[in-house]
């Protein structure tokens, strides 16, 4: 059974009719060919399929395209610039995640990365809130330390075994994105 | 996946009436579990409402230090609350051990404890399974029996509950308010889920159309010394082999009250009555807590199974549930 609904993807805005069976990773890969996001497990079990909806990561694999009616998702593709939205391309400018994945080599195969990245991404944001994990000990504020990343990231599974560089990885970002705030700049991501 | 129509309503009340009047409609909060169950086949329905965004999203104060939690919730934004932390520790710490930070921000507290069993037979639809299939038989009894009960299980099911909010819930005498086609009632978050008994396809004691709005916490001092552990085969995102949800009052040297429950071992989390009232009066000491888990747990019984069966929870809980409670009654206050 068909539905219209009207979803911003990495900051266009795309009107389409979908089949209430859809979930938002079958409409972001099969309709508007945004192939980046991965379809791993198709069950939550990987991470290979996360995007930011509302801001927040998400598995778009059990999420349902008719509850997206309105939604911003933002997906791997859509962290680099949107300098030149204008014309719907995107820029040439990397976020600062993707930066620091090149940079630690924090990829192997590379097939998990785009949902690593987009999770890293939520993750920093989390972080910033101060919100806890489960390693994240008392009521006070975490330290982003190799224990709280390893476990914030545990959603993400990367079968090559590139989790020690992803570590690496989300620690130059955070220092990037912190260094970015202390010099009164807008923080990326 | 077999076609269904999708709505999504304007109110609760709406929605209750929608799903109410038609046995084929069910509720969709977060999606965590029913989406995965709408693609393995486990439930196939004509109609899909969806609640999440028409239920409260907000966490108000009940007076004394209780908390109202509105439904719609994220399990995310319930155990980063910095009163949650500090009131109900082992509530927070229970959510941040569930699942990982994707589905902790999809899923919603009304749904979490509405979430069914990862039984590898009950999500294998060319498998009989008396909670998917009534009467149809079980398959884990003599199969893999590793993640099954050890507490109140039945010949019809050994199935556990998934939920470790629902353990510590449980434990903290929480109260669920229903909304139904005849109006709102209240439960005793302890009598929300069932044991299998003869009929393991009802999880709960919920009527089809009744919606859960919010989850009350009631004020208790004890809950500040409290604690969420969980024993599991890897070190995150993997569902409990045993978990323990406790809370201590100690006062020189003896245990004056403990809230202590169980995941990971029963169809419903399991509450520890017996321990508790074997620690009440007891010297907070290792022998008491051994005592304590060994009361608990006399009539416990492990499944055998093709992968040498479940026998091994009895010591892995006893040995949870001790260095829980002696780590409490260590704790500063």
């Amino acid at each position: 059974m068909d539905t219209e609904i009207t979803v911003q993807v990495d900051g266009v805005p795309r009107r389409l009719t979908v089949d209430t069976r859809s979930t938002l990773l079958d409409v972001l890969r099969e309709r508007l060919a945004v192939t980046s996001v991965k379809k791993g497990c198709d069950h939550g079990q990987c991470g290979a399929c996360t995007v930011l909806s509302g801001g927040r990561r998400v598995l778009s694999c059990l999420v349902l395209a008719v509850t997206q009616d309105g939604a911003q998702v933002v997906t791997a593709e859509g962290l680099a610039s949107l300098a030149a939205a204008d014309d719907g391309q995107l820029g040439d400018d990397l976020h600062p995640m993707q930066r620091a994945f090149i940079d630690c080599d924090a990829f192997q195969c590379g097939y998990c990365t785009p949902g690593q990245v987009v999770s890293a991404v939520g993750m920093l944001d989390e972080f910033a809130r101060g919100w806890p994990s489960a390693v994240t000990g008392g009521t006070g504020a975490p330290r982003l330390d190799h224990a709280e990343v390893a476990e914030r990231m545990s959603g993400n599974l990367c079968r090559c075994g590139a989790y020690v560089n992803i570590v690496s990885a989300v620690h130059q970002a955070a220092e990037a994105s912190s260094a970015q705030r202390t010099a009164g700049t807008e923080s990326a991501g | 996946m077999k076609p269904f129509d999708y709505r999504s309503p304007a109110d609760a009340a709406e929605a209750v009436r929608s799903v109410a009047g038609d046995p084929t409609a069910v509720f969709l909060g977060g999606g965590t579990n029913l989406v995965d169950h709408l693609k393995l086949g486990v439930v196939e329905p004509g109609h899909v409402v969806g609640v999440a965004d028409l239920l409260s999203a907000e966490i108000e104060e009940l007076g004394e230090g209780g908390l109202r939690i509105g439904a719609g919730v994220s399990n995310s934004e319930l155990a980063a609350d910095p009163r949650v932390r500090e009131r109900f520790p082992m509530l927070s710490q229970a959510l941040l051990s569930g699942a990982s930070a994707q589905l902790r921000n999809m899923a919603t507290v009304g749904g979490n404890p509405l979430q069914r069993t990862r039984c590898v037979y009950f999500q294998d639809v060319t498998t009989p399974c008396n909670k998917r299939e009534p009467g149809s038989g079980c398959s884990a009894l003599g199969g893999w029996t590793r993640n099954h009960a050890i507490l109140g299980a039945s010949e019809h099911c050994i199935a556990v509950h998934p939920s470790d909010m629902a353990v510590a819930m449980a434990a903290l005498k929480a109260r669920v308010r229903v909304l139904g086609p005849d109006g709102d009632r209240t439960i005793a978050f302890v009598d929300l889920h069932r044991l299998p008994g003869d009929t393991p396809e009802r999880d709960t004691v919920l009527e089809h159309g009744e919606l859960i709005t919010a989850i009350d916490l009631p004020a208790q001092p004890i809950a500040r010394r409290s604690a969420y552990r969980k024993v599991r085969d890897r070190a995150s995102y993997a569902f409990a082999l045993v978990s323990v949800a406790a809370a201590l009052d100690v006062a020189d040297g003896v245990v004056v009250d403990a809230r202590i429950a169980f995941g990971g071992v029963a169809h419903a989390p399991w509450r520890a009555y017996r321990a508790e009232e074997a620690l009440r009066g007891s010297a907070a000491a290792e022998s008491s807590y051994r005592a304590a888990a060994d009361a608990e747990l006399a009539d416990a019984r492990p499944a055998e199974g093709l992968d040498g069966g479940n026998a091994f929870k009895i010591p892995l809980l006893r040995r949870t549930l001790t260095a829980v409670l002696r780590d409490l009654a260590r704790e500063d206050r």
